[in-house]
């Protein structure tokens, strides 16, 4: 039996010098830049169909597109990007943009006139989920051909009405507006799907980084492209892992296993924040925080419950401790950045004030709400205190936890009494959020408009929808925007939205790191002119 | 979770047929339970409150959008229609393609499978090289301490949350220590590096001879297996220890021990013997349950598996990919079954 | 002095009636339980989980509900929060306490629920033998082929997350082996005289089954469910852990790690509490089983 024993200890012993064998503080090589971030959300990297956070994120480093933002410059609004210059018609509806000469796809072949507008034709045809970015302007598979046009050297596209360009552009600025070599592609058609299936794992880009994988919820691995027009990126790889907890994320970026820790809930950026070695870069997202309430629900619907749900949140309280750092109060829905954005916030939490209204309700002893709210701990968290709030009211609300897509299926179907979640604008325009929470010209269930948020809770917009309309067409930015700051007026007392707070991103990275961008408000993240 | 079959449950079984009938036999039945189990995991996929189409096309897609896609994935046929497509393509070796992101399933399980397979693999040879002497000194030295100790630890095994442990451990050995390699297969600048072979870097490294590498794949498993390896140990040496105590109290030890036979040999010569084929399929349920992928640890240590890769799958409705990963994870639970079925058909005295 | 009688009365090698054997036999089995020291510390501690389940809110320090986001993830030994707070605020060992009656609950369920399944399918099976056996124990096999957690957690996904449907994937996932114990055991005892002879006196099928094999089977069964208790216990926390549990704010158990592990860096009593609240528990449910089954099954002391 002594034998087992020497035998057992022996084992642990060697097991024990194998583990311990030197791993002490690591480093990332100086040319790779090693980010850890969820990518779980990628279901294609065709720019046609891919519609996530990380996946804009790949696709903005590989493609370009006619206008584009600065990363160094955000504040400067979209510049010249493969087209070097535009102009507009007379009439306002046609542009046409001259495009960059000299610039070669990674396959060799050089970037023409044809592949931007086969780009955004293809877009057109497939009819992906972002394809409405483009379609919005009046192309359909059937008029591509008269609408967007190509020769030598320009690209023209025409718009059903006029619009302001402004509006345009920033539109063109989505994954959707990116140039794809459209020689690569076509090349690997399958089933007449124009290379979507291909372009799904694959890159046929102009721009700074190439694809050299991307293994789903795991990593998407980039290496540069040393002809990139504007100089050859420093970070010759980039290597994108999912990491889904925070606490792992924290390990990695404290022991220098990676870059950049893009996940870091609050309570890990606090413990993070003064260490050897790291910096927190803050940056304002688009994302807003809100809850909405369906209108189908005869108590929802009252103005006065309407108005006393908007005093029933403590978004002061939220704001200073679980969200602290990462969201910021705001309750209008253009992000701030965004042109026509206000930043008045009226509403606190006011639980006297929000028992009067409901009392002139004539719903003195409360009622009760179902809410569905996707499985995320910071919107259950969010939830819960929403929860504590109304109880004080005499309001019930039964929390349901649900995947985003159960979630999401049941507020498309207008089932949820209270839903709890987030929206990202799509493209850097007002009319991205003000043509879904304020806008909705048919509210029977037979319109079926699940893309509008106002069609969702059943609200028939409340006379916006025309003011939006007026606004999307204004061409005089100073009136466009006093529009905006009307509509938002307005909004804020009369809609069942409740908009809490806007994403603040926290990127904590090695203090050796220099011009990281997750690209604000209006982009997604870059990585060619980082340095370190 | 998956260690519950014991032999003690099992039909006694008849005698050794003509090896064709079988053999034949065997086939049939993996046949018909893999068609079951596709057949409830299809089932279960289409109760789901889940629409597939609204995983894919996400929150902003418009009506002409999702309808298109309704039909490019055949949801208007019928069900029964549906399901027998899908037979038909996986008898033909094709699992489909994943719903979501269009790649095809087999390709996916092929880069997910080896991860579970080798994190298995080393937790249950930790647990076979640690709880077997455990199991066989503590029915040795029935009721002494090293017995109540080995009792402990089992226990202790069997009642830890694994993914609270994972934490902690993960917490300590690599965030406080830095004795253990983080999160995931490998520190990510040695991703990619060495050719991918079987999938299973330990083995892909070596084969490389890339030592770096492998001592760095080594440092990310250690920890997790460990875990997965305890587990497993609690149930190999306890039922080690259950096995051998019958053996020990059999007559033929007492007579080997009279005529003065080492106690060595009566242990491992006699008694131990008699308890291998036991043995392995212990060793074979225990490998089954963890190559099943072991959801929580694989989430809590980012380890592409098996596992992770079936629940993702269906918590964003994949169904493709949740019934390619439930007939992998089947087809290989059976297997082992069979195998070890086998094992006591050939091996076994008593089933002769 | 009487009770120096109802001792002996109890240890008599020679009842005098039937029940006076029953009871003979329960006391020399409670007493080698006895002598099992940590069988018996089992014991103990489930008992003082039912009484704390029971005097929940006498007990509890705090409303398990109540929010104070000025004092929230307060350390261990906090002025009246002994365990601390969590991420809202809300007292940890307050919502230990009132978790103790879910934990309570569906282990209770599903120790209903899955044996009496597994009772029945196995039972029919083997006493009916022929396809009868053949149908049911594919269908067993399939059950048992069935990766477990992704079994309970795709029945979840489909019924919607809550507790009662945890129970019930639970069980859905638990019955097989049952099945194959009673099938195993029935098999046994169908071929046996006494089983002949009461066929002989023209008892149906269903009587003999009910009568005669259920009560046989029943001790190799509470054995077996008091093993499995612990892996409940833990199956249940995994599916609170992955949210598909008790929905918020109920204080289960599971939930309350998943809550707590954003913060297990800096603030690791969070989720580190209602671990050890799982791990206590589930050690005593495996130490009373491993004691129950060197009593009631002496054989087989392996695990």
């Amino acid at each position: 039996m002594t034998s087992f024993s020497r035998l057992l200890s022996g084992a642990a012993i060697g097991l024990a010098v194998a583990v311990t064998g030197g791993f002490a503080f690591a480093e990332t090589p100086a040319n790779m830049l090693v980010i850890a971030n969820r990518i779980d959300d990628i279901t294609s990297l065709d720019p046609a169909q891919s519609f996530e956070f990380a996946g804009s994120d790949v696709l903005r480093n590989v493609y370009g597109n006619l206008v584009n933002f600065d990363p160094l410059d955000l504040e400067a609004g979209y510049q010249p990007d493969l087209a070097t210059e535009w102009s507009v018609s007379e009439d306002g509806k046609s542009i046409t943009f001259t495009m960059r000469e000299g610039m070669t796809f990674t396959s060799g072949n050089p970037v023409t006139a044809e592949d931007a507008a086969m780009s955004l034709r293809r877009v057109v045809t497939l009819n992906k989920t972002p394809a409405f970015i483009l379609t919005q302007f009046g192309f359909t598979p059937e008029n591509v051909e008269e609408t967007i046009t190509f020769d030598d050297k320009t690209v023209t596209i025409t718009t059903d009405k006029q619009y302001a360009t402004s509006f345009i552009l920033n539109a063109l600025t989505a994954n959707v507006g990116s140039v794809i070599d459209i020689k690569t592609v076509m090349e690997h058609e399958a089933d007449g799907d124009m290379g979507n299936t291909w372009l799904s794992t694959n890159s046929a880009g102009s721009y700074a980084y190439k694809l050299d994988s991307w293994k789903p919820n795991e990593s998407v691995t980039l290496s540069s492209n040393p002809d990139f027009y504007k100089g050859a990126p420093t970070m010759e790889r980039v290597i994108v892992r999912h990491v889904q907890e925070s606490a792992s994320q924290r390990l990695l970026l404290e022991r220098g296993d990676i870059d950049i820790a893009r996940n870091l809930n609050p309570e890990d950026v606090a413990g993070i924040e003064g260490a050897d070695g790291v910096k927190i870069i803050d940056e304002l997202k688009g994302r807003l925080m809100y809850a909405s309430l369906n209108q189908k629900n005869e108590q929802l619907s009252k103005p006065q419950v309407k108005q006393a749900f908007k005093y029933l949140i403590d978004y002061q309280g939220m704001q200073d401790s679980f969200l602290k750092g990462k969201y910021t109060i705001h309750q209008n829905f253009l992000p701030a950045t965004y042109l026509g954005a206000v930043d008045d916030n009226p509403f606190t939490l006011d639980i006297e004030k929000a028992k009067s209204l409901l009392e002139e309700a004539g719903v003195p002893e409360g009622f009760a709400i179902e809410a569905g709210v996707r499985e995320s701990q910071e919107r259950i968290e969010i939830a819960q205190s929403m929860q504590n709030q109304f109880a004080k009211v005499g309001i019930t609300m039964n929390i349901t936890v649900g995947t985003a897509a159960q979630i999401l299926s049941r507020y498309r179907a207008r089932e949820l009494d209270l839903y709890l979640g987030e929206w990202g604008p799509d493209y850097p325009d007002p009319q991205t959020n003000a043509g879904t929470f304020a806008y909705n010209p048919d509210n029977s269930d037979e319109a079926g408009a699940t893309g509008l948020l106002a069609w969702r809770n059943a609200w028939d917009a409340g006379g916006l929808t025309e003011k939006v309309d007026a606004a999307v067409i204004e061409t005089d930015t100073a009136k466009r925007i006093q529009m905006y700051h009307d509509i938002q007026a307005e909004f804020r007392e009369i809609s069942p939205f409740i908009i809490m707070f806007q994403q603040i991103e926290q990127s904590a990275m090695r203090d050796n790191v220099t011009d990281f961008s997750t690209g604000q408000a209006i982009t997604a993240a870059s990585y060619w002119q980082v340095t370190k | 979770m998956a260690l519950n079959a014991e032999p003690g449950g099992r039909a006694p079984r008849a005698p050794l047929a003509p090896m064709a009938v079988a053999v034949g036999k065997t086939i049939l039945q993996i046949a018909v339970t893999m068609l079951g189990l596709l057949f409830v995991t299809f089932i279960i996929g289409r109760v789901m409150p889940i629409d597939p189409v609204l995983a894919i096309v996400g929150e902003r897609a418009s009506q002409s959008t999702y309808n298109e896609t309704y039909l490019a994935m055949g949801l208007d046929k019928p069900l029964f229609v549906q399901f027998f497509i899908y037979i038909g393509d996986v008898l033909q070796g094709d699992l489909g393609k994943s719903v979501l992101n269009s790649r095809p399933v087999a390709e996916d399980i092929a880069r997910v499978f080896p991860a579970t397979l080798e994190l298995a693999t080393i937790g249950v040879i930790m647990g076979i090289v640690l709880g077997v002497p455990l199991g066989v000194i503590a029915a040795v030295r029935r009721g002494s301490w090293i017995d109540q100790v080995a009792r402990v630890v089992a226990l202790i095994g069997y009642s830890m949350p694994i993914f609270w442990l994972g934490l902690m451990g993960l917490l300590i050995f690599y965030g406080i220590l830095g004795w253990v390699g983080g999160p995931g297969r490998l520190d990510i600048f040695y991703v990619d590096i060495v050719p991918q072979v079987t999938g299973m870097i330990l083995v892909d490294s070596a084969l490389a001879g890339n030592w770096t590498v492998f001592q760095n794949a080594f440092s990310h498993i250690v920890l997790p297996a460990s875990l997965l390896g305890y587990y497993s140990l609690a149930y190999i040496s306890r039922m080690t220890r259950s096995f051998m105590l019958e053996q020990l109290s059999a007559e033929y030890v007492t007579t080997a021990r009279v005529k003065g036979m080492s106690e060595w040999n009566v242990i491992w010569g006699h008694a131990f013997r008699n308890i291998r084929v036991q043995l392995i399929t212990v060793i074979a349920l225990s490998y089954a349950g963890l190559l099943e992928g072991s959801v929580l640890t694989e989430i809590i240590f980012s380890w592409p598996g098996i596992g992770s890769y079936i629940t993702t799958a269906l918590l964003s409705a994949d169904m493709n990919a949740v019934l390619g990963g439930t007939v992998v994870v089947g087809l290989v639970f059976i297997l082992l079954n069979v195998f070890s079925d086998l094992l006591y058909r050939v091996f076994d005295p008593r089933a002769k | 002095m009487t009770e120096q009688t109802l001792r002996q009365w109890l240890l008599t090698e020679t009842p005098t009636s039937r029940r006076h054997a029953r009871f003979s036999a329960l006391y020399k089995g409670w007493l080698s339980f006895r002598g099992n020291s940590m069988a018996v510390i089992g014991l103990v501690i489930l008992v003082a989980l039912l009484l704390v389940a029971l005097f929940a809110p006498l007990i509890s320090p705090h409303d398990p509900f109540v929010q104070d986001l000025a004092n929230r993830l307060a350390p261990l030994g906090t002025d009246s929060h002994v365990l601390g707070t969590d991420s809202l605020g809300r007292d940890i060992l307050s919502r230990l306490i009132h978790g103790s009656r879910i934990t309570l609950y569906i282990v209770a369920l599903v120790a209903l629920i899955a044996p009496v399944a597994g009772l029945l399918v196995g039972t029919i099976s083997g006493y009916a033998g022929g396809w009868i056996d053949t149908i049911l124990m594919r269908i067993t096999d399939i059950f048992l082929a069935f990766p477990r957690l992704v079994l309970a957690l795709a029945f979840v996904a489909a019924l919607g997350a809550g507790i009662e449907n945890a129970v019930l994937a639970i069980s859905l996932t638990a019955w097989p082996p049952y099945a194959r114990i009673a099938r195993a055991e029935t098999l046994t005892i169908r071929g046996s005289d006494y089983i002949s002879a009461i066929r002989l006196q023209g008892a149906g099928p269903m009587r003999i089954i009910t009568k005669h094999i259920w009560p046989l089977c029943v001790s190799s069964l509470i054995v077996r469910v008091t093993l499995d208790m612990a892996g409940i216990i833990l199956a249940a926390a995994g599916l609170g852990f992955l949210g598909l549990g008790a929905q918020p704010p109920s204080p289960e158990w599971g939930a309350m790690i998943s809550d707590g592990r954003r913060f297990i860096l800096d603030h690791w009593w969070v989720a580190t509490m209602p671990g050890l609240a799982i791990f206590i528990v589930s050690l005593a449910f495996n130490l009373l089983g491993d004691g129950l089954r060197d009593v009631l099954d002496p054989k087989d002391s392996g695990l």
